[in-house]
C-alpha cells in the first residue's frame, strides 16, 4: 500500500511510455552463445526489453594472422587464409591468390580461372545455404530448415573433398594458377549439384518466403539505409539488400568475370528481410553463373610451368587486391621489401567491417531480434578476430 | 584514374596542405599519395564530397611500421691525396624509416574508380604517434582505426571511440610492430607447486612493476 501512495497525480496522467522508469538492465550476450555464430560479446543495455546501447567486444579468436604471415613465405600463408572465414576456404584463398598476382604479376591460365569461378561460385552457393538455414534456426525455425540447407551445402562439400581433399579447408589456389585439376568423374558429379540446387531453392522459398511469422520478424528489423551502408563501407550482400549496386564481379570483373551474364539482385528496405532474400537470388543468379562456366571450361593447363613458387622473391612495391567473397569485399593488402616473406601482409575483413553499424540496427528492439539482426549480417569470427 | 590530376584537384580545393605521391614498383601500379597529417581531414572530406569522382567508399585502412633503417653503402669518390688524385672509398650512411604510416584504400562507388591510396606519417614510433581520425569522414574507418590503435599503436585525434579492438584492455604493447618481443606467458596465472612457483618468481623477477607479486612469494 506504501509504494502506491509515493506514486504522485502527475506521473500517473503522463502518457504509458514515459512513466515507466525502471532501472536498466546490462547483460552481457557471449562469447559463448549459440547466436553469436562463434565467440563474439555484446555488452547491451536494456530498458525493459528495448536495446538502449549496444557495444560488440572482439578479440576472443585473435591470433594475429597477420603477424604470423610476416614470419611465412608467400606460399607458406595460403593454407592459413582457409581459417580466416572457415566457411568460404576457396574464395580467401582466391583474394590471396589474386593480391600476390597483382603484387608481382603472374599471369593466369584460362582453365584455373573458369576453375576458380567454378569453385568460388560453389563456395557462394554452400555459404548462403548455411546462412539462411543459420539464420531460420536463430528465429526459431528450429531444425527443419537448417538441415534442409545443411543437405545442399554436404553435396557441395563433398564435390570440394573429392577435389582439394578437404571439405573446409581446401588450400586450392595457387599464385598463378590452382593446385589440381579435376578428377575424373567430377564434372558430371558438379552438373548433378547444380542441376538439383533449383529444386531446394523453390522447395525453401514456397516454405518460408511469405510465411507470416518470419515476415512479421524481419520486415521493418535492423535497417540500413544506402547512405548510411556507403559511409560505414557496408560490402557485400548486405549492401546490396540496401540498394547499394556495388558487386566487385561487376565492377573490377576480376578473373574472367566479365564473360558471364548474370544480374545483381538489389533490396530496397535494407531490413533483415531483405538480407535474407538477398541471399536466395543470389543463389540462383551464383547458378546462372555455373552453368556458363561449365558449359565453356576449356582444356589446358591450371598452371604456367614458369611460374615460381618455390623461393619467391616479389620485387619491392605493394599491392591491395579485393574479390566479392560470400560474406562481402575480401581484400589483402601487401607489402614486399624483396625479401622471401611479405613486408606487411593485411586482410580486409569483410565480416568486421560489415559490423560497424550493429549497435544502430538494433537500438529500439528486443534482444530477439538483436540476434537475427546479428545472423543477417553473416560474420564468421575467424575473419573479425583474425 | 589519375593521381596527378587528384593531386592538383586536392591541392587547388584544400590551400596550404603539402602532398607528395610515393611511386610503387611492382606490377600493380598503385601508386600512393602522402597527406601532412594537418591537412588530412579537410582532404578527406574534400575526396569524399567534393572531388571528381568522388571517393565516398572507404574500403581498407590500415597501419605499417618502418623502424629506423641505417644502411651503409660504400662509395668511391675522387680526392686528391698528397697531391695525387686518387678514388677513396667512403661509407655513406643513409637512414630510413623511424615513422608508423597509416594507409586508407578509397573507391568511389559512382564512377567506380580506385584504389586512391592516402598514406599519412607520424612523426617517430615513440612520442609523435598522433593522427588525425578520418572516422568522421569515412564511418567504416571506425573498427578499422581502433585496430590499428591496438595493433601499432598509433594515437586517432578526433576518434569517436578509440579503445583497443583485438587485444584486452590491460595489455600494453602493439603486436604488430616489428621490434614487438612477446612476453614469456600471455596469461599467467601462478598455483602453489614447487616447479611452478619457481617460474612465478622468475616471472615476476623479470617484470620491472611486479602485480600482484606478494601473492605469489
Amino acid at each position: 500500500m506504501s509504494v502506491l501512495t509515493e506514486v504522485s497525480i502527475d506521473t500517473i496522467s503522463q502518457p504509458a511510455n514515459d512513466h515507466l522508469h525502471g532501472d536498466l538492465l546490462e547483460i552481457s550476450m557471449g562469447p559463448h552463445h549459440p547466436s553469436t555464430h562463434g565467440v563474439f560479446r555484446m555488452n547491451i543495455v536494456l530498458d525493459g526489453e528495448r536495446v538502449v546501447k549496444l557495444k560488440p567486444v572482439f578479440g576472443y579468436l585473435h591470433r594475429n594472422h597477420e603477424k604470423i604471415a610476416e614470419h611465412e613465405t608467400y606460399l607458406g600463408s595460403m593454407p592459413y587464409t582457409d581459417r580466416l572465414d572457415y566457411i568460404c576456404s576457396i574464395t580467401n584463398n582466391w583474394a590471396y591468390a589474386l593480391a600476390v598476382e597483382k603484387l608481382a604479376g603472374i599471369p593466369v591460365p584460362e582453365r584455373a580461372e573458369y576453375l576458380r569461378v567454378i569453385t568460388g561460385e560453389l563456395t557462394r552457393l554452400q555459404n548462403h545455404a548455411g546462412l539462411i538455414g543459420f539464420l531460420l534456426q536463430d528465429m526459431g525455425a528450429s531444425g527443419t530448415p537448417l538441415m534442409y540447407a545443411f543437405r545442399e551445402r554436404e553435396k557441395i562439400l563433398d564435390l570440394f573433398e573429392a577435389l582439394t581433399g578437404a571439405r573446409m579447408m581446401c588450400n586450392y589456389m595457387r599464385f598463378g594458377g590452382c593446385r589440381r585439376d579435376l578428377p575424373s568423374g567430377w564434372m558430371e558429379h558438379a552438373q548433378k549439384v547444380v542441376d538439383g540446387f533449383p529444386r531446394f531453392l523453390d522447395e525453401f522459398e514456397r516454405l518460408l518466403r511469405t510465411n507470416e511469422i518470419l515476415m512479421a520478424r524481419t520486415q521493418g528489423v535492423g535497417i540500413v539505409t544506402r547512405e548510411q551502408a556507403i559511409n560505414a563501407g557496408i560490402s557485400g550482400p548486405m549492401a546490396r539488400a540496401s540498394g547499394v549496386n556495388y558487386d566487385l564481379r561487376k565492377v573490377d570483373k576480376y578473373g574472367i568475370y566479365d564473360r558471364f551474364s548474370f544480374r545483381v539482385p538489389l533490396g530496397e528496405h535494407g531490413d533483415v528481410y531483405d538480407r535474407y532474400m538477398m541471399r536466395l537470388l543470389e543463389m540462383r543468379e551464383s547458378l546462372d553463373i555455373l552453368k556458363q562456366a561449365m558449359r565453356d571450361l576449356p582444356s589446358g593447363p591450371i598452371m604456367d610451368p614458369n611460374t615460381k613458387i618455390r623461393n619467391f622473391r616479389p620485387k619491392a612495391g605493394e599491392a591491395y587486391g579485393r574479390i566479392e567473397s560470400p560474406k562481402g569485399e575480401l581484400g589483402f593488402y601487401l607489402i614486399s621489401d624483396g625479401g622471401p616473406n611479405p613486408y606487411r601482409y593485411r586482410v580486409r575483413p569483410p565480416s568486421l567491417i560489415n559490423l560497424t553499424l550493429l549497435e544502430q540496427m538494433c537500438l529500439g528492439h528486443n534482444v530477439s531480434d538483436v540476434v537475427i539482426i546479428l545472423g543477417s549480417v553473416d560474420i564468421v569470427l575467424g575473419e573479425v578476430d583474425r | 584514374m589519375n593521381l596527378e590530376e587528384i593531386k592538383s584537384q586536392i591541392e587547388a580545393n584544400v590551400p596550404g596542405c603539402s602532398l607528395e605521391i610515393i611511386p610503387n614498383a611492382s606490377p600493380s601500379g598503385q601508386h600512393s599519395l602522402l597527406v601532412d597529417p594537418e591537412h588530412a581531414l579537410t582532404v578527406g572530406s574534400f575526396l569524399r564530397d567534393g572531388a571528381s569522382p568522388r571517393f565516398d567508399y572507404c574500403s581498407n585502412v590500415t597501419g605499417v611500421d618502418w623502424p629506423l633503417k641505417e644502411t651503409t653503402a660504400k662509395q668511391k669518390t675522387k680526392k686528391i691525396v698528397d697531391g695525387v688524385e686518387k678514388e677513396v672509398e667512403e661509407a655513406v650512411k643513409t637512414s630510413t624509416g623511424d615513422y608508423l604510416e597509416v594507409v586508407y584504400h578509397l573507391f568511389s562507388l559512382e564512377d567506380r574508380q580506385g584504389p586512391l591510396v592516402l598514406r599519412m606519417r607520424t612523426g617517430d614510433r615513440a612520442e609523435r604517434v598522433h593522427l588525425p581520425s578520418l572516422t568522421p569522414v569515412w564511418r567504416s574507418a571506425e573498427f578499422q582505426e581502433r585496430e590499428v590503435y591496438d595493433l601499432f599503436g598509433i594515437v586517432f585525434d578526433g576518434h569517436p571511440d578509440l579503445r583497443r579492438l583485438l587485444m584486452w584492455e590491460e595489455f600494453t604493447d602493439h603486436p604488430m610492430r616489428k621490434d614487438y618481443v612477446d612476453p614469456d606467458d600471455y596469461e599467467y596465472e601462478p598455483t602453489a607447486h614447487d616447479e611452478v612457483l619457481k617460474r612465478t618468481q622468475a616471472h615476476y623477477a623479470a617484470q620491472e612493476t611486479p602485480s600482484g607479486a606478494e601473492e605469489a612469494r
